[in-house]
């Protein structure tokens, strides 16, 4: 069961109509990283996710979390973060933290109302009366508040402010533990540097590169926000 | 302490440098234990992984060592220590006479231009406890902030 890779991907490819959002990847996220996807709009980062998910299927080669093909085995390891709003809005946010209690077995409520607590969210709130950056932050502390083996974070940090992205990120490093990873799709590459080991840049479906970020500002000279404008130059 | 970082070199780098600063100060005693790993991550707002990195290139230098199943401490060695002090004074001074070529300024004139800042230092200590008595609150005030 302990693979020493945790998601594996080989030729993977998802086609829409006469698009190709993923073309033949080929790639292994080995366990106790914490990695960035980062790549410019429509490169493909969100349609990983889903297939990651099982939200969509491939429509060639095959992707692996923990030897399987996503299903009901890969989500009960793997902790998904949405891009989007997802969660029924009229519920409040105890009631959420209840029900995610009753979803997922490696749920921690403790963990889940620290945060609450912390960021200083009143858990009565129903859903839809929280602002935008508030809701985001429900939202990750319910998807951080698993004990994953794998958390896959689509731009969890987006609509945050800089003092609870901190607090966030913090949360995400402190969370670590030596056989979970950790994905991050975002593009405020500079708020999550220093919190990652390796990033990937993605680009019309194809991965560019996939190095540690202090090889990149080793060899490079730079931070990996610098490298990333560069790369991406329009 | 300060955990801010540059970004044109690795990270792991930077916290070995900073925690290497913290030896040298005193802020690690020679032989005490260190945080762990964790704490140390924490703290600094970096990946664990980058963390035990940097705490490698530590230990690699002999600034630290670790212990199996109780941490890692700082070496009791001074000698150590001080001869880490020297060498990341000779590295300013080294920076810092690169910017006075760069600007053309002559040994002899960086000589005198240190000789006087010094001095400079000096005698405006002296003259700003002078002049509090009869200029007032204000200047007081400034006066302080200055020092």
């Amino acid at each position: 069961m302990m693979n020493e890779n945790i998601l594996t991907c080989r030729n993977l490819s998802k086609n829409y109509a006469h698009l190709s959002a993923l073309s033949g990847i080929n790639m292994n996220i080995p366990r106790g990283r914490i990695i960035g996807l980062l790549g410019p709009n429509g490169s493909g980062k969100t349609t990983f996710m889903k297939i990651a998910n099982g939200l969509i299927v491939p429509s060639e080669g095959e992707l692996l979390i923990g030897g399987h093909r996503p299903g009901p085995e890969t989500k009960k390891i793997v902790s998904f973060l949405p891009a989007t709003e997802y969660l029924p809005s009229w519920m409040s946010v105890e009631n959420l933290v209840r029900f995610f209690s009753d979803f997922f077995t490696d749920f921690n409520s403790e963990k889940a109302k620290g945060m609450l607590k912390r960021l200083d969210i009143d858990p009565k709130a129903r859903l839809k009366t929280l602002s935008k950056g508030t809701k985001e932050k429900v939202q990750l502390i319910l998807a951080m508040s698993r004990e994953a083996e794998l958390y896959l974070l689509d731009e969890p940090i987006g609509g945050v402010d800089p003092a609870a992205r901190d607090y966030i990120l913090n949360t995400i490093i402190t969370n670590y533990n030596e056989s979970a990873s950790v994905i991050i799709s975002t593009h405020l590459i500079a708020d999550v540097e220093k919190v990652l080991d390796d990033v990937i840049f993605i680009q019309n479906g194809q991965i560019q590169l996939c190095r540690p970020v202090d090889e990149i500002r080793e060899q490079e000279g730079k931070s990996v926000d610098a490298y990333f404008r560069e790369v991406f130059r329009c | 302490m300060e955990w801010n970082f540059d970004n044109q070199r690795p990270i792991y780098t930077q916290l070995a440098e900073m925690i290497r600063m913290c030896i040298i100060t005193g802020i690690y005693q020679p032989g005490s234990r260190l945080p762990s790993v964790r704490e140390l991550a924490n703290e600094a707002s970096v990946n664990p992984n980058t963390m035990q990195k940097a705490l490698s290139e530590l230990e690699r230098t002999g600034l630290i060592y670790a212990v199996r199943t109780s941490g890692r401490f700082v070496t009791e060695d001074e000698e150590k220590i001080a001869s880490a002090r020297r060498e990341l004074a000779e590295g300013e001074v080294e920076d810092f006479l690169r910017k006075m070529r760069d600007l053309g300024i002559q040994k002899d004139e960086v000589i005198e231009l240190i000789r006087r800042a010094e001095t400079d230092k000096r005698s405006e200590t002296a003259g700003a406890s002078g002049k509090t008595g009869d200029t007032g609150e204000n200047s007081r005030t400034g006066d302080v902030y200055d020092e």
